[in-house]
């Protein structure tokens, strides 16, 4: 059974937040929301895996 | 307020060329009487290099400032001799914890392996720290600190730099070979020469109080994001000497600065925190914006800026002198070596190539922090709010807390003084790396550290491990003492016996295995402890290549 990884695996985890926070410069608030929409189904696309997606759909709304 | 300190007050003492009318020439004259000036004359005046120091005022840092040093910066005052009062007045550190309200979602430990002999962090008030520099320096007998001495005016020319020098005397010139201004963030040094300083502005202030308590915190960097006595904001505490607190608030742009630091204001702010039945007394009180900005390069001429005159970067991280001090480390024997005619003055210019590239890395480490802490847009802040979180469930999202990466040295990786590998190496030890340390016993058994052998001059270490040292290392290796330019050699080896005079005893293994070392293995290390070439097997013509190289030659 697949598990959703939550250990780090970014080499360079200031590197991807820095980018990820570039990837919003300069747009609404409307826009940063599909920003984030499209690259969540893009990741999802690419994981693939429904149990992995299923986890972390559950972690993510949990205590939000 | 409370005061832990009394302020010393430095004599103004008239300079005889004032006195006497005659414009003299210095080999050296050193702006700004701060922790990297000071380290800067100290080193100068240790190398014979006659310096003059000019401060504009008579006396050390006002509040504790700076506060947090880190090992790179405490090895340079090593080799200078300074560094046992500093750690021995100062509260060593190495834990960092950081909570998200009242929950702890990470810690990081900055030394997590034995043998070094110098700790990780240290927190002191920089007035301790500069008295110490100031005694040193002093003690030299070379260093010419001149206090009440502002600079109206400096003129480069083809070969020196005129300054117009202002006292309670009056106003007289005197000339320099070189200038090394360090005069901090608002340099005036850089604005008579008309230096663009750019970068960014954050929107955000802090309050730093300095308060004195009996409290039981532990030794260890504590941050908070939005903790319950301080909502929405961050704060930061670091226990320093003398039972002082360092305690930074978050402010946020819109609050009033002079508002903010009222003991009416400040007061019920720490209460919040430390609770109604602490008892603690406030000692200094500061409100501050930050700037990551930098000059472009470092070098005009004669006149060599470092420090916060060089780049100013935002307090997380503690890279402010932490950075300023290797600047002094690495300019004073590339200077020394100009100075007496065995390299040539665009060996200066890997001065500003060397840390322009290690302000840069500074400065991103510092902007990502501070974006971090202080998020420029919604998104930006609901991104950082998720980070924290998933922190404490979620191993992952401790990596991208960022709350400071703290000052680790600068490997320069691109300089030209470096020689690239020839052979194959593991590790941390590259050509540009700051040397790392490791116990070592010296031919009279006296139990010590690898790094009290190197620097000030170029070191040589041939790995002999469990063999002898072949005749023709030991006259190759004679034959480079006896050149032109500073250098020494050591053998580190297991043989605990006839291990010959300057030997090193790799006691437990440490140096083979932090340098990847095999019988015959060559480490050069320049005089400001950075590894410039490595060998696998003894070459002589590799070595003095290798050494000039890292001369500018």
């Amino acid at each position: 059974m697949s598990r959703l990884v939550i250990d780090n695996r970014l080499s360079r985890p200031d590197d991807f937040y820095e980018a990820l926070i570039d990837t919003h410069r300069d747009l609404t608030p409307e826009q940063s929301a599909m920003v984030n929409a499209r690259l969540v189904l893009l990741l999802a696309n690419h994981i693939g895996d429904m149990e992995v997606l299923a986890e972390a759909m559950r972690r993510a709304r949990e205590g939000v | 307020m409370l005061s832990t300190y009394s302020y010393p007050t430095f004599p103004y003492v008239p300079a005889p060329e004032q006195r006497t009318g005659t414009v003299r020439r210095h080999p050296v004259v050193v702006v700004g009487a701060g922790p990297v000036g000071l380290t800067a004359a100290l080193d100068l005046a240790q190398k014979g290099v006659p310096v003059v120091v000019l401060d504009e005022d008579d006396t050390v840092s006002i509040g504790s400032r700076a506060v947090c040093y880190a090992k790179r910066a405490l090895e340079v005052w090593d080799r200078l001799g300074v560094a046992r009062p500093m750690i021995d007045k100062g509260v060593v550190w190495k834990i960092g914890k950081v909570f998200h309200g009242d929950r702890e979602v990470y810690r990081f430990d900055l030394l997590p392996e034995p043998d070094h002999k110098i700790p990780a962090f240290i927190n002191l008030q920089q007035y301790y720290l500069e008295e110490y520099l100031i005694a040193a320096a002093t003690g030299t007998g070379a260093a010419d600190i001149r206090w009440k001495s502002r600079v109206l005016s400096v003129k480069p020319q083809d070969d020196h730099v005129v300054l117009q020098v202002e006292t309670p005397d009056g106003v007289y010139a005197m000339e320099a070979d070189w200038v090394i201004a360090c005069d901090g963030a608002r340099s005036s040094i850089r604005k008579m020469l008309g230096l663009e300083f750019i970068g960014e502005v954050f929107q955000d202030r802090f309050l730093i109080a300095d308060v004195v308590m009996k409290a039981d915190f532990p030794a260890e960097r504590w941050f908070w994001f939005d903790p319950p006595f301080h909502p929405r904001q961050s704060t930061l505490l670091h226990m320093q000497a003398d039972n002082v607190w360092r305690i930074d608030f978050q402010l946020g742009w819109n609050a009033d600065p002079e508002e903010e630091k009222k003991p009416e204001k400040v007061i019920p702010r720490l209460k919040a925190m430390l609770g109604e039945t602490t008892e603690f007394e406030l000692e200094w009180v500061s409100v501050y914006t930050f700037q990551c900005r930098r000059l472009e390069r470092f070098r005009h001429g004669r006149v060599l800026f470092a420090g916060d005159s060089a780049h100013q970067v935002s307090p997380f991280g503690a890279r402010g002198a932490n950075s300023g001090v290797p600047d002094a480390d690495n300019l004073v024997w590339k200077l020394k070596l100009v100075l007496d005619g065995l390299a040539p003055d665009s060996l200066l210019d890997t001065y500003s190539d060397e840390r322009v590239a290690a302000a840069k890395e500074n400065l991103l480490n510092s902007t990502r922090s501070t974006d971090f802490i202080t998020p420029k847009s919604a998104m930006s802040r609901t991104f950082r709010d998720a980070v924290l979180g998933l922190a404490a469930d979620h191993p992952f999202a401790r990596a991208l807390v960022n709350s400071g990466r703290l000052s680790t040295p600068t490997t320069y990786t691109d300089s030209p003084l470096n020689t690239p590998d020839t052979g194959s190496f593991a590790g941390a030890m590259v050509p540009g790396a700051p040397a790392t340390d490791a116990p070592v016993e010296d031919a009279a058994h006296d139990a010590g550290w690898l790094m009290d052998h190197l620097g000030g001059r170029f070191v040589a270490l041939y790995y002999a491990g469990p063999d002898p040292v072949p005749a023709a290392v030991a006259d190759s290796m004679t034959a480079l003492v006896a050149g032109p330019l500073p250098f020494a050699w050591h053998v580190v080896t297991d043989r605990r016996r006839d291990a010959g005079a300057n030997a090193l005893v790799d006691v437990n293994g440490r140096f083979a295995e932090r340098y990847d070392a095999t019988p015959g293995t060559v480490y050069l290390v320049r005089p400001d402890q950075h590894i410039a070439a490595r060998l696998r097997a003894f070459d002589v013509a590799a070595l003095t290549a290798a050494l000039n190289r890292a001369a500018g030659l």
